[in-house]
């Protein structure tokens, strides 16, 4: 096998994230408090604005996955009576922490000082914080986000979350802090982060070129790393999507098509749009199964989990607080099934994709209830080749490699049997 | 002649068709999948070449000779078995040999001349069995070579045991050990010598039925075929033995294969040994959606067989008994093992084999339909393939179930059903030479 090829914005990435591992590892002697929280609808700038440092426990399951830890993990919980089908993140992330809450880069993660719950469409994080709080005992604070049942954010669900924000969780964090909210240093945060959105943006919509230069899947959550977690309103995250951009820049202006684990991809031969989250324990295998039969993903609903960016939202720094609400009910988990769909088909379209593949995850209820509803939809609409696989999040038993490539060959033939068919 | 082949390596059973120039299925071979792919492809192949061949003798016999119907039919069969009897013999020698061999290893020095002595009354045992087997009118419970010897072998051992010979799981293991490289070495004689040592075992009377008989047979044997192209498909894909721009995924394999077997077919469920899969296709075979039982390989083809060897019954004789059922049972298990369970659970409550059989039967098709659901529905016409098409239970509860839930459907199953992807592979093979794709590689 090649080396990885590795650029620059990785290693800008991979320096970041040791930085913030290592303040987490130094937080109790430096007198940092900590807080607990969820990507989808997080609220990094206002933790910024308290000196607080972010811990996310979704990312640290997967990277336990990625790391090969999460069987070991995952066995611990369900031997502490959780049972097989409850969601493998939180089972990765309670194993982690019977096994003493090592993070991604070898340091002890600090316990928190407050569990934030920004509940954004999985019902499983209000379970998951409820297990938290026992271990840990420490405060939660409940950021309820109303769901987008009817596909729209009222005035109505705006006022109630800026509500909570302004009356209930800035309060929570100045007295756990000791520090006064500063709305003035929140604008500040607030442009950066729309500037490395813009930036964003920009690097998933390169897609839409053919080539693509890159895979806005699994080189997607690379992407988005530093903008769904505790980067979002820090310099450095402006920096990074700057580095990345002039990168992906580069690679468009050569024709090049996207970098994967074992070099450059030579020749797209399938554009696909992905739903659903990737498996991560057998994550660069998955990869594979794609990038070796010429098929680079070029749009994902996963990396919207964290802010559907490109339907236009960016933070605003004018209005602060509206723009956190906003930015929480508006993210792809907290909209319906229609919507969902609505979206899936715009991707297919305005990516030129040649068909669309649901990854079923089996423990997370979020994403799976009603994507083989989905499916239908799209290929009744669209007319392109739906393709549907199962694997898991983090739990290593339900990734049947042999399976996942047989059907994924299938599907690739099948494009190739319509195109053929012309 | 021109032939494109054809070649589905299923989990239990490997299938080849040989298709001439016009896309006509002018041989088929099937063969149990082993341990080596790579032989059992070729196995399959030299089965589907073997059985191209006697098409073609049946052909001159029946156009350019004049003889009747009945004459020629039983020189046909005698013909077909002897051939296999010979086939079966070669095998048994090597098998012999193999046994042979294995006893020089120095932990039999206690007992080799028993063990030997035993291999010597086993082997002529299987002999006679086969004598009988391979009458033309004989049916027997399987074609392999492994099921048909393996039996025998049983048989004499426990024999030999009981008489005070060596112990049965001390002989029986002999035969474990030594079927893995017979099954993995190829018949090395020609089909003409082959042929010709089968026509030296006919009846008297046969051989000079038909005038010149000989020289027909050298002609047959003579007639060349030549293999243009070759495309695999199968389960067990990742490491299968062709090349890999002669390989196709199952998927469109049993789609464009239904489609040609019945040109309206607008679904496809295929039910083979380890896997289930439900197809949608347009009206020009193209799969347009499909979906594939995962992890579980419960409600497939093994379901039935581990159901079958738990009755100590032949896998075919599970079809007709559940036909005989005149009550409903409903099964509750959808895994495999504990459906074994609950039909010894049921059997001790007293209910009916016939009845608990049937249910089982419509629990596998339940399954099913789960799967046809989830890739869109059943849409007439509806094609069945694979094993399980042959069995005649699972039709009835095929029709009764799919008929339920999508009211009435016109249901095609092929006498061919279980070369559905072996015929589309081969289609695949013809399209690919005729569209100038892929390498013309000798197949493997």
């Amino acid at each position: 096998m090649t080396t990885a090829i590795k650029d620059a914005s990785q290693d800008r990435q991979k320096t970041m994230i040791a930085e913030h591992f290592g303040k987490l590892s130094r937080a109790k002697e430096d007198g940092r408090k900590v807080v607990y929280t969820f990507v989808p609808g997080n609220l990094t700038e206002l933790l910024l604005n308290f000196d607080l440092l972010p811990v996310l426990p979704e990312i640290n399951a997967l990277q336990s996955g990625m790391r090969g830890k999460t069987g070991d993990y995952i066995q611990l919980a369900e031997k502490s009576g959780h049972s097989e089908d409850v969601c493998t993140y939180v089972k990765a992330d309670i194993g982690m922490l019977k096994s003493g809450n090592i993070g991604p880069t070898g340091e002890k993660l600090p316990d928190p000082d407050l569990l934030l719950l920004s509940y954004t469409g999985c019902f499983t994080f209000l379970k998951w914080f409820e297990l938290l709080r026992e271990e840990y005992d420490c405060p939660v604070v409940m950021l309820h986000v109303p769901y987008q049942g009817d596909g729209k954010i009222t005035g109505e669900m705006r006022d109630y979350v800026v509500g909570q924000i302004r009356d209930v969780l800035i309060p929570e964090l100045e007295k756990l802090s000791g520090k006064k909210f500063d709305e003035d240093r929140l604008r500040e945060d607030l442009k950066r982060s729309a500037k490395a959105e813009d930036d964003l943006v920009w690097v998933l919509e390169s897609a839409k070129h053919k080539p693509s230069p890159i895979d806005a899947y699994f080189g997607g959550v690379y992407y988005i790393g530093p903008i769904f977690t505790s980067f979002r309103g820090t310099e450095d995250a402006v920096d990074y999507y700057q580095l990345l951009r002039g990168e992906i820049e580069e690679r468009l202006a050569q024709g090049l098509g996207p970098i994967t684990p074992d070099g450059v991809m030579e020749e797209e031969k399938y554009r696909i749009v992905v739903e659903g989250p990737p498996n991560w324990t057998s994550f660069r295998e998955f990869w594979k199964m794609f990038h070796s039969e010429g098929a680079v993903v070029v749009a994902s609903s996963y990396t919207k989990v964290g802010g559907l960016y490109d339907r236009g939202f960016r933070h605003d720094p004018d209005d602060p607080i509206g723009t956190l609400a906003d930015y929480s009910m508006g993210c792809y988990t907290n909209l319906n099934l229609p919507d969902r769909i609505d979206l899936l088909e715009k991707y297919i379209t305005d990516y030129d994709a040649d068909g669309f593949l649901i990854n079923s995850v089996k423990s997370c209820n979020s994403f799976s209830a009603g994507q083989l509803l989905i499916l239908r939809e799209l290929e009744k609409r669209t007319g392109r080749a739906g393709g549907f696989i199962e694997s898991d999040l983090v739990d290593p038993r339900y990734f049947s490699a042999a399976n996942i490539k047989n059907r994924l060959e299938s599907y690739f033939q099948m494009i190739e049997a319509k195109r053929t068919k012309g | 002649m021109e032939c494109y082949i054809g070649i589905d390596l299923g989990s239990t059973t490997t299938k080849a068709v040989i298709l001439d120039a016009e896309g006509r299925i002018v041989g088929r071979g099937i063969t149990n999948s082993r341990s080596n792919y790579d032989v059992a492809a070729q196995v399959a192949k030299q089965e589907a070449y073997t059985n191209a061949r006697f098409e073609m003798l049946s052909r001159i016999l029946r156009d350019e000779t004049g003889v009747d119907k009945e004459e020629r039919e039983s020189l046909e069969s005698h013909l077909t078995a002897a051939y296999a009897h010979e086939c079966f013999l070669g095998q048994l020698s090597r098998l012999e040999q193999h046994c042979r061999t294995d006893l020089d290893n120095p932990r039999f020095d206690d007992d080799r001349r028993e063990l030997l002595q035993s291999v010597e009354v086993i082997m002529q045992g299987i002999r006679e069995h086969a004598h009988r087997n391979f009458q033309p009118s004989a049916t027997a419970r399987s074609d392999f070579f492994r099921d048909i010897a393996g039996a025998a072998f049983i048989d004499v051992a426990a024999e030999i045991s009981r008489g005070g010979g060596p112990a049965f799981d001390k002989l029986v293991g002999m035969f474990d050990r030594n079927i893995i490289p017979v099954e993995n070495e190829q018949e090395t004689r020609s089909f003409s010598e082959l042929l010709t040592a089968a026509y030296g075992r006919l009846p008297d009377g046969l051989r000079s039925s038909v005038a010149g008989l000989p020289d027909t047979l050298k002609a047959v044997a003579d007639t060349p075929m030549e293999e243009v192209r070759t495309v695999g498909t199968g389960y067990g894909r990742v490491r299968l033995p062709f090349p890999k721009d002669c390989i196709r995924s199952e998927i469109l394999c049993h789609g464009l294969g239904a489609h040609l077997m019945f040109p309206a077919t607008a679904t496809v469920l295929d039910i083979g040994g380890q896997d289930t899969k439900a197809i949608q296709v347009d009206a020009q075979g193209v799969v347009t959606s499909f979906q594939m039982n995962d992890r579980c390989a419960a409600g497939c083809g093994r379901y039935l067989g581990y159901i079958a060897d738990e009755m100590n019954i032949g896998l075919h004789e599970l079809g007709p008994l559940a036909m005989a059922s005149k009550r409903r049972v409903k099964i509750n298990s959808t895994c495999t093992v504990f459906a074994g369970a609950e039909f010894r659970d049921r059997l001790a409550a007293g209910q009916e084999r016939e009845d608990i059989v049937n249910g089982l039967h419509r629990a596998i098709i339940l399954r099913a339909m789960s799967l046809l659901a989830r890739s869109g529905g059943i849409k007439n016409e509806f094609t069945f393939t694979g094993g399980v098409a042959k069995n005649p239970a699972a039709v009835r509860a095929l029709r009764e179930v799919g008929e339920e839930n999508y009211g009435e459907l016109i249901l095609n199953i092929a006498p061919d059903s279980i070369y559905t992807g072996a015929v589309g592979a081969g289609t695949f093979a013809m399209r690919d030479v005729a569209a100038g794709v892929g390498a013309n590689q000798e197949a493997a």
